[in-house]
């Protein structure tokens, strides 16, 4: 096991050191100077221009990007453009409520699609069987702007049963029941398109499994339906479903993008977006590399949890 | 379309399914790939309303200069009126007729769709093959830059890169083009591995077949069939991508009229709320045209899977 996790890990270095190239030429290709990013702004040209010397900036591009990485592993993460904040308490001070968002989100689309992907497969072309699947085309189907904005119109103007966004009420006491509140909407949005996605996984994953000889051994063997399906069927179903999780992440970050923008919700996603109008492309790129970093560690960790619930996969 | 593909067969073209497989058997002929996977995609209800409404889109989209009733960007004197006999979903906030900006708006999100999809999956088909026929460290190079790729997440690079190139439907058509080939590449390559083993491929080479010949003659037609499927669903998401984007502002702008585009109006609270006939359709659109392809790729899935599974 140890083995395989070393391997694992020895393989993410290069992709990791790709995506610091490609950010870096990513980065290049926007206008002004990118080695500004990380000297201080509020410095005098001299002091820039020393800074620069200082810093090996005025070298040759492959050299820069050195210094640049040099500069990441520290943690400096360059100014903005704009607010002239370091973008690294930009980035930590945002991250909270998308983190927020995106595992509540997370949990509940998973919470509504297992039992609804099990019931799915287990009645195969029964009226809940096609209203699930029905709902799960939906979810992908539906954009995730459209959703949002359709559910303030309905939730949050003609019923007012909800805000229509922000995290809390301004002035307000700041209190878990007005979080909560203003939770539901946007959790309401994107764990249907999270849903959505994962019944599909989750009803083929059971349809398989479901036809498989040890099945109708268990069966045979006189065990109760209920028993066979949410303990035999449902853990060798769960298995591959595993990775789907480490491929929702990059989608669900572009979901969270639009939704945060939809409901005005402070997160990453709204600094985003912010940070596009002002052309502040160096608060850009740090919430670009922390979000690859952030795909790449749920990967990593998918990919570990899978070799651990099926050992059969290390030995590949 | 079924008859066409196979003129020389009397079968009656009556759904009896059953009967047509025993005619087959009894005529001792192979149906062939192309006509079995058709025959099952258009028996799969879901994938034949997909493809009827997709149609519909893809006229609309054509015809769209006979079929809208007014110039889209032609502006009129009232502004924000409600659906009338003269606009029949009324006008937006500047006073250009909704139903004509609506009907022109299907042109922006076919051309993204497939054009994105296109560039894509070429750069995934040709990274693809020599990954998989090469193997070695060619192999290794490819998957590695793939694995760069993928861990980006998508929405947030195409959004920065379009925000440095500028918006525009050709930019980002190109741009989501330029980032969507990873999963092709991957898909692709795993079809080579295995199809590279079969003897018909060793014939080629026992036969001194040119490399290009090999991989373009005989092994990419055998690997076509899941490419298909995932380009199907990649237009929906395309499609998606584009709205989204055109939606924040990043992608086409107006004047010109974009499904995504129209629903920007809808962030106040007032046209929300009060003139629902400027968001409402455009987005239901989006929902359905991303729909009908999402029932075609699932359909197209099935009817190849339960014939490899044969």
């Amino acid at each position: 096991m140890a083995q395989y996790i070393i391997r694992r890990i020895l393989i993410a270095i290069p992709v990791i050191l790709g995506v610091t190239i490609l950010n870096f030429f990513i980065i290049n290709l926007a206008p002004g100077n990118p080695v500004d990013m990380y000297v201080n702004p509020s410095a005098t040209p001299q002091q820039i221009a020393m800074e620069k010397h200082a810093l090996g900036l005025d070298q040759p591009i492959i050299i820069q990007y050195f210094h640049w990485l040099g500069q990441l592993i520290q943690g400096n993460l360059g100014f903005s453009y704009s607010t002239r904040e370091p973008v690294t308490s930009l980035i930590t001070s945002h991250i909270g409520p998308t983190m927020l968002l995106m595992g509540i989100s997370l949990i509940i689309g998973y919470l509504i699609a297992i039992p609804l992907g099990i019931i799915s497969a287990r009645k195969q072309n029964s009226w809940v069987d096609y209203l699930t699947t029905g709902f799960s085309f939906f979810g992908v189907s539906v954009p995730h702007f459209f959703l949002g904005l359709g559910v303030i119109y309905l939730f949050a103007t003609k019923v007012l049963l909800f805000p229509t966004g922000g995290m809390n009420t301004l002035g307000g006491s700041g209190s878990f029941s007005d979080l909560f509140v203003h939770l539901i909407l946007p959790v309401a949005v994107l764990s249907t398109g999270i849903a959505g996605n994962m019944i599909r996984y989750v009803r083929s994953s059971m349809l398989d499994v479901l036809g498989k000889d040890y099945l109708r051994t268990a069966k045979a063997k006189g065990l109760r339906q209920f028993i066979i399906t949410n303990k035999h069927a449902l853990r060798n179903a769960l298995i591959p479903i595993i990775t789907v999780i480490g491929i929702d992440i990059p989608m669900l970050i572009g979901g969270a993008i639009v939704t945060e923008q939809v409901f005005q919700w402070p997160g990453l996603g709204l600094l985003t977006i912010q940070s596009i109008s002002s052309r502040d492309y160096s608060t850009l790129m740090g919430i670009n590399l922390i979000a690859a970093i952030a795909v790449l560690l749920a990967n990593l960790l998918t990919d570990i949890f899978y070799a651990v619930a099926d050992p059969r996969i290390r030995y590949e | 379309m079924a008859m066409k593909l196979n003129p020389n067969r009397n079968v009656p073209e009556a759904a009896d399914l059953t009967s047509k497989e025993a005619v087959l058997e009894e005529l001792g002929r192979e149906e062939s790939y192309l006509h079995m996977v058709t025959r099952r995609f258009l028996k799969h209800k879901m994938a034949f309303f997909g493809l009827i409404v997709f149609a519909i889109f893809v006229l609309v989209a054509l015809l769209a200069p006979v079929l809208a009733p007014y110039d889209p960007n032609k502006i009129f004197g009232d502004f924000d009126a409600s659906p009338s006999s003269a606009h029949l979903l009324g006008t937006d906030q500047v006073g250009r007729d909704v139903l004509s900006r609506l009907i022109f708006g299907s042109q922006v999100s076919l051309t993204v769709g497939v054009g994105a999809v296109a560039i894509y999956v070429a750069i995934g088909i040709v990274l693809g093959l020599l990954a998989g026929y090469f193997g070695k460290w060619v192999d290794m190079i490819i998957m590695r830059i793939t694995d760069v790729f993928m861990s980006f997440p998508y929405f947030m690079v195409i959004l920065v890169l379009v925000s440095i190139v500028g918006p525009s439907l050709s930019n980002i058509t190109t741009v989501i083009g330029l980032l969507g080939w990873p999963a092709i590449a991957r898909l692709v390559r795993g079809s080579v591995l295995s199809i590279k083993e079969m003897d018909y491929v060793k014939a080629g080479v026992a036969l001194g077949y040119s490399t290009p010949k090999i991989i373009f003659q005989h092994i990419l037609p055998n690997a076509l069939a899941p490419i298909l499927v995932n380009a199907t669903f990649g237009v929906a998401s395309a499609i998606i991508m584009e709205a989204s984007l055109s939606f924040l502002g990043m992608g086409v702008r107006p004047p010109a009229a974009s499904w995504g585009n129209m629903l920007t109006e809808a962030e106040s609270i007032t046209v929300l709320s009060s003139q629902p006939w400027l968001w409402f359709p455009p987005g239901l659109m989006i929902l359905l045209a991303v729909l009908s392809i999402n029932f075609m790729g699932d359909g197209l899935r099935d009817a190849i899977e339960s014939q490899q599974a044969k």
